[in-house]
């Protein structure tokens, strides 16, 4: 469970919530600034943040008729109600699976204690297939507790509900409405959801890098570090406490790739890998103990494993090629990684004790940046196709490969927790923005930053 | 823009001693020239003439600028990582250099153009930085003088998505440190 001081302690230079204790404030703020000190950075001031913008660019071919009445019942939690409201509407709209149909502010409110036999054959003609009634209000403790039920309005049934009590902060009421809007899809689709969930991306402004994790809505957003020098190759640890990745930020007087591991919670961080050369492309194991890395010290580009809290490294291929890009399957037992071993860049695996590497992919001359969905079906990575840089994905099991991205320049796939989406780099008016697709490529959403890059993106669980 | 950037501890240092040298000088002529007041300022210096620190620095500094004459850039053909005939004479400049320069270390910085991905970028520049260690260590540097690091697709000299702007990107460049 996600708690504010946990949340807090990334280090925002920029505070949206107004619940926090200034105890809590001002640590966030002071270990920013250290930080900052430390990396010789730059000022607090200096950016200023445009949110992230959603727009979704595909949708299903049906989609399902959904009513989410207003939660906002009660004086004291009007804002509470207010935004869990929002996040529900809007997380299930970018779905692209399910519609919002107005629900209007029915009179008298609606809660989960109304009579409900008369509602039915209401909203079931006002087009609705699924009616969604709720209400926040604070409990003794002070916290907010929401409950809400999901009704079948053909069936004219309950499919369930849930009660969840937090702390009562704009952050919180977001993390609600995530975790009912996950509810609702996963009653109304049969899939597991995927909303929340955490964001980490490199969002650039000008010449200043920043690292950023925030909801899968881009909400919430708050920054890990910034540095002038690249960052690249982010990681989500399993557990979603840990991002692993890579920075050119300066050390012993030069700037080059190094590995690091940041523990968002303390702003702790831990160079894993600095060997002679290129340190790069970190990939957890799924047990959260060890790093996959690519190290350069012994010239060519070769795969490494590292324990996550730093140490001797153990070399994992022996070729005289490029090896890069390693990534676990979720059961641990293979590293799918690139290799140009045969001439040109394609996708490989081969067990994660060593032996001999087995080819996963043929077509096209350029198959790169392998990422094993976290239920282990799919593997999805980037494809040269007539001149253009796209996502495909492979059914593992049947070998059936989809192009999803039109390209011309998308990288670093990532699934979402739920295995179901793929969120990527892409560029759009000669700004690179993150790109969500579903498996089958026909949903889309788009999350760009007005005057901002975006890119690099990783999608993690709550911790 | 001049890309082999001197770093300044380096430079710090290097002022600092030949400070210390001249004061030290000036010091073991004073009690001399207070018993000969006659004698010329100028042959009281003549006995110790330059120091072999001066003399190495001299050198050190026109072999700087001989290397300035050089492009420090090497660049690459698309997914080729050789060294072509035109920039043998950029790796025997920096040979010549780093023999005159004996405390001087080289960070050979690799890049590639955008197309491909992050990762897979960064191990193409990697490659053709280690290209061009390899060619120093043919012309005799020693291996733990250069240090071949990657700058991948992260660092593009030219912006743009045009043959030209790939071009420029798929280079190495030669930074005395």
């Amino acid at each position: 469970m996600m708690t504010l001081s946990a949340q807090m302690a990334v280090g925002s230079l920029r505070q949206q919530q107004s619940h926090q204790t200034l105890f809590i404030r001002l640590r966030a703020i002071l270990s920013a600034l250290l930080l900052a000190t430390l990396l010789g950075l730059i000022s607090a001031d200096t950016i200023a943040q445009t949110p992230l913008r959603i727009d979704i660019t595909g949708v299903g071919q049906r989609q399902i008729p959904v009513a989410v009445a207003p939660f906002d019942e009660t004086e004291q939690t009007q804002r509470y109600g207010r935004i869990v409201t929002e996040v529900i509407r809007a997380d299930l709209a970018r779905s692209g699976v399910i519609s919002i149909v107005d629900a209007g502010t029915p009179s008298p409110v609606l809660n989960e204690r109304s009579e409900l036999s008369p509602l039915f054959a209401t909203w079931r003609q006002k087009g609705a297939e699924a009616l969604v009634i709720g209400s926040s209000s604070i409990v003794q403790d002070g916290r907010a507790e929401t409950r809400f039920i999901l009704l079948d309005t053909r069936r004219n049934e309950s499919l369930g509900g849930l009660a969840i009590t937090t702390p009562p902060n704009e952050l919180e009421a977001r993390r609600t409405g995530h975790r009912i809007a996950d509810f609702i899809y996963e009653k109304l689709t049969g899939e597991p959801g995927f909303f929340a969930t955490r964001l980490a991306f490199v969002r650039r402004d000008g010449d200043i890098n920043s690292l950023v994790i925030a909801d899968s809505d881009g909400q919430n957003s708050q920054i890990a570090m910034r540095s002038k020098e690249p960052v690249i190759s982010l990681a989500w640890s399993p557990d979603g406490t840990r991002l692993a990745y890579v920075s050119f930020e300066q050390r012993d007087g030069i700037s080059k790739p190094v590995v690091y591991v940041h523990t968002l919670a303390s702003g702790r961080r831990v160079v894993v890998a600095n060997e002679r050369g290129s340190n790069s492309s970190p990939a957890w194991s799924p047990d959260g103990k060890r790093l996959a890395v690519v190290l350069t010290r012994d010239g060519n580009s070769q795969i490494y494993t590292v324990s996550a809290e730093g140490g001797p490294l153990t070399r994992l291929s022996r070729s005289r090629a490029i090896d890069t890009e390693p990534t676990f399957s979720p059961d641990g037992q293979y590293i799918y990684f690139t290799s140009d071993r045969g001439g040109s860049a394609q996708v490989y695996r081969v067990a994660a004790n060593g032996g001999e590497p087995q080819r996963v992919t043929y077509n096209g001359p350029f198959n790169a940046r392998p990422q094993v969905s976290p239920d282990g079906k799919t593997l999805a990575y980037v494809t040269r196709r007539e001149k253009l840089f796209r996502i495909a994905v492979l059914d593992l099991a049947s070998q059936q490969e989809t192009v999803v991205s039109a390209g011309p320049k998308d990288d670093s796939p990532s699934f979402a927790p739920n295995s179901k989406w793929i969120i990527y780099s892409s560029r759009s008016d000669g700004r690179t923005v993150l790109s969500a697709v579903s498996l089958d490529g026909k949903l889309r959403t788009r999350l760009s930053a007005d005057g901002s890059e975006v890119k690099g993106p990783a999608w993690g669980r709550l911790p | 823009m001049t890309n082999h950037t001197f770093s300044m501890p380096r430079l710090a240092l290097l002022a600092g001693s030949v400070v210390a040298l001249t004061l030290a000088g000036c010091a073991s002529q004073v009690p001399l020239e207070e018993k000969k007041p006659a004698a010329p300022v100028t042959s009281a210096t003549k006995p110790a003439g330059p120091s072999a620190a001066e003399i190495a620095a001299r050198e050190i500094a026109a072999a700087k600028a001989e290397l300035a004459k050089v492009k420090p850039s090497i660049y690459f053909d698309f997914d080729k990582f050789e060294i072509k005939p035109e920039f043998q004479g950029t790796i025997a400049a920096y040979a010549k250099y780093m023999k005159i320069d004996t405390k001087a270390r080289l960070v050979i910085e690799g890049n590639a153009d955008e197309r491909g991905t992050t990762e897979y970028n960064l191990a193409l520049g990697q490659k053709r930085a280690e290209a061009v260690r390899r060619a120093l260590g043919v012309s005799g540097v020693a291996d733990n003088r250069v240090e071949a690091i990657s700058n991948g697709e992260e660092k593009p000299k030219a912006k743009g998505s045009n043959e030209a702007a790939w071009a420029e990107n798929r280079r190495a460049d030669l930074v005395v440190k």
